[in-house]
């Protein structure tokens, strides 16, 4: 521990020793929000108008690239100063190894600006090491048209036997009942996450945590086989495995299939994506929580989704607190609302948002029971990965569901 | 008699004044820099292997050949190391003699030779990356070209990349295509170099042109064969960039190389001790392959 700190020390001093040199502080910020990205851009210029002195630099970096890079970046003197974050495993291990700034002292500042739930994902051990910004959720999106055709009405589906039956009626009018990113994998574990979360609860995951051979639990093996049974129908489109996820946005805006159990943010990219560039208009979307499970103990209110946000690195300039201060207030974070881009996890700024299907997801996230973030973030980088893949496996019919709960429970005893 | 016991010596590196000085001034800036840049890293890697880290905390958790063993029982990796077997098996059957064949056909001056050779040498110029994307749209079962070829002529449409049986197939095609070109342009100046004489001599003789295929032209070319045997294998072992382009390793994982399963599950899942082990085994594959290549097939060239 002494050594460590003693090198955090070291860093801490090279680093200052740096800016100390130039004229005026740079800080540095580095993201993967794409969409986000010019409308952070706009924040920080007005906070460089408006604070002689001090420069803050906003870079985006691709997804993948960016996961893949940071571990070195953080190691070396170029690390930015402020980095974006998906809380939960990733930034555990981030914070063990002493590279990021405990930032407990602003906490009553940011707590006047910022929900308290989804601040509170950023703390650990009692300490408070970042900020979140942007908040989503995973729900079933629908085509109203596609669900008309197919004489299925979307209440119907909010139970499990339910969404199977309605699942089969799409199918049976020759519709794809289901879209898939497979290809990115990601974008299945949010079937295999929420299933897990209506069979086992909100503990579901302290618990399989807490225990050895937690994750072979009765309840993993449920929502292996809840998977399982979906797969059964075959409800996904033809080629599913090697669909990206931007690609099958596309798809859902070509009208190619019914529904989509995705983030929020696949409203705005169906559009986007869709080969005329349209997609299917706002008034045809519905939006529905993921169905009830029979005989699980979470609640229709349980939600899945991100809670992103940023951490301040060990090192960084006082002025990098003083940014996400001004960043995380309903001023800035107004334009970004209004387009529509995100859910702000910033107070105030529900009353900005216009486009009606936001507001309802901003409703939902704020009337949620529970909000459980990404599985693959909160588990960590190599559990998570395993997850991923083995909902992929699950829902390909290549894995059973026992097997899949023992490759997880392998991963998080290998880590 | 004093200049051929001096001789010896001097090929040894003997203490002759000159050579000693050259050596003294020319040997420490490489030395450094291989040791800095070559021997430390691939040490340091090995080192790693040891760990189970994931690339930010201390050195600390020691596991032995724990990394190893993983690595022996994992079916990601056995599928990776069959894949690259399978490269190796389709450039040596397939790359390397349609290349052969192309050469001969196009070495000579006819008219558009040179047009063609730089029709198949392009792909090759173009980047792994660039290719990868360009070949993922060709194989789109929705908008793809082949998709629609296949249902212009009323097939269903096809989705090679997402299909675990068909996806590496279609890797293997676009490798063979990638790089069959540069395989080739090394066989045409090959072939230049070969004296026209004996060809001309050989017709005198009444030799069929497989004749003079098989007796002047193979072994003419054949240093050349064994350069592009020895780069083909190399690059086999080393296949990245396209992998990540292409598929991304997917369906179900089935279609990634060694290298592509270092980068996805050792740093892409922060598992860096895990991951230096995997470079580890492919270093020391590379490294064998290569010298015993050399020694096997090339003492000569």
């Amino acid at each position: 521990m002494t050594k460590k700190a003693l090198a955090g020390a070291g860093l801490v001093l090279a680093l200052a020793m740096g800016p100390a040199l130039a004229e005026d502080v740079t800080v540095n910020l580095l993201h993967v929000n794409q969409t986000g990205d010019p409308f952070w851009k706009q924040i920080a210029e007005n906070y460089n108008a408006s604070h002689p002195g001090v420069k803050v630099v906003v870079d985006y970096l691709e997804n993948e690239a960016y996961k893949a890079k940071l571990p070195t970046l953080l190691q070396s003197d170029d690390r930015p100063d402020i980095i974006y974050s998906w809380a939960g495993g990733v930034m555990k291990a981030q914070i063990e190894a002493g590279y990021i700034e405990d930032i407990s002292a602003h906490k009553a500042d940011f707590e006047q600006t910022i929900y308290g739930a989804p601040l509170n994902a950023y703390v650990v051990d009692g300490k408070l090491y970042g900020v979140s910004i942007q908040l989503s959720e995973v729900l079933m999106i629908y085509n109203k048209d596609l669900m008309a055709k197919a004489g299925v009405d979307a209440a119907s589906m909010q139970t499990w036997d339910g969404f199977l039956d309605g699942v089969k009626k799409i199918k049976a009018a020759g519709i794809t009942p289901l879209i898939m990113g497979g290809g990115d994998k990601w974008p299945v574990h949010f079937l295999w996450s929420y299933l897990l979360m209506r069979q086992g609860g909100a503990d579901v995951l302290l618990n399989a945590e807490a225990k050895p051979d937690g994750f072979k639990a009765q309840a993993f093996i449920d929502a292996g086989n809840r998977l399982k049974e979906l797969a059964a129908l075959e409800p996904f489109q033809d080629g599913w495995l090697g669909t990206k996820y931007l690609p099958s946005q596309g798809l859902f805006g070509d009208g190619k299939g019914a529904i989509a159990i995705q983030l929020n943010g696949f409203i705005q990219g169906q559009q986007k994506n869709a080969t005329d560039g349209k997609g299917i208009a706002n008034e045809q979307i519905g939006l529905a929580p993921f169905p009830s499970l029979p005989g699980g103990i979470g609640k229709v209110s349980d939600t899945l989704g991100g809670l992103q946000g940023f951490l301040v690195t060990k090192g960084a300039p006082k002025e990098a607190i003083d940014f996400l201060k001004f960043f995380a207030t309903a001023e800035q974070q107004k334009a970004a609302a209004e387009a529509g881009v995100y859910v702000p996890a910033i107070k105030g700024t529900d009353a900005f948002i216009k486009n009606p299907l936001v507001a309802e997801v901003a409703q939902s996230i704020a009337n949620s029971t529970w909000h459980q973030n990404f599985l693959d973030q909160e588990l960590g980088p190599s559990v998570g990965r395993v997850v991923n893949d083995i909902s992929v496996a699950i829902a390909a019919g290549d894995m059973t569901p026992e097997e899949g709960a023992g490759q997880v429970q392998v991963a998080w005893d290998q880590q | 008699m004093a200049e051929t016991t001096s001789f010896p010596a001097t090929r040894h590196g003997g203490p002759r004044g000159g050579g000693l000085l050259t050596a003294l001034i020319f040997l420490p800036p490489a030395l450094t820099f291989f040791t800095v840049f070559v021997i430390l890293p691939i040490g340091e890697a090995a080192w790693y292997g040891f760990f189970n880290w994931n690339g930010l905390n201390l050195l600390e958790n020691f596991v032995g050949f724990e990394n190893y063993v993983q690595l022996v029982g994992n079916k990601v990796f056995s599928r990776a190391f069959v894949n690259n077997l399978l490269i190796i098996a389709i450039s040596l059957s397939i790359q390397l003699p349609l290349a052969l064949a192309m050469a001969v056909l196009l070495a000579d001056r006819l008219f558009g030779a040179v047009g063609f050779r730089m029709l198949f040498f392009l792909p090759y110029i173009l980047a792994d990356v660039a290719a990868g994307l360009i070949w993922r749209f060709m194989f789109d079962g929705d908008y793809g070209l082949i998709s629609q070829i296949a249902q212009g002529i009323g097939f269903a449409p096809l989705h090679l990349l997402a299909d675990r049986d068909w996806a590496y197939v279609a890797v293997l095609t676009v490798i063979v295509w990638k790089y069959f070109g540069f395989h080739m342009m090394l066989y045409v100046a090959g072939l230049q170099s070969i004296d026209r004489h004996l060809y001309e001599a050989a017709a005198i003789d009444g030799a069929s042109s497989w004749q003079r295929f098989r007796f002047i032209t193979i072994p003419g070319l054949a240093p050349m064969i064994r350069l592009s045997v020895f780069f083909s294998l190399l690059g086999s072992l080393q296949f990245f960039d396209m992998i990540v382009a292409l598929t991304g390793g997917g369906p179900l994982n089935t279609t990634h190389t060694m290298v592509s399963f270092l980068y996805y599950f050792g740093i892409g899942r922060m598992r860096v001790g895990f991951g230096s082990a995997v470079g580890v085994v492919l270093f020391i594959l590379c490294a064998t392959v290569a010298f015993s290549y050399k020694r096997l097939f090339m003492r000569d060239d």
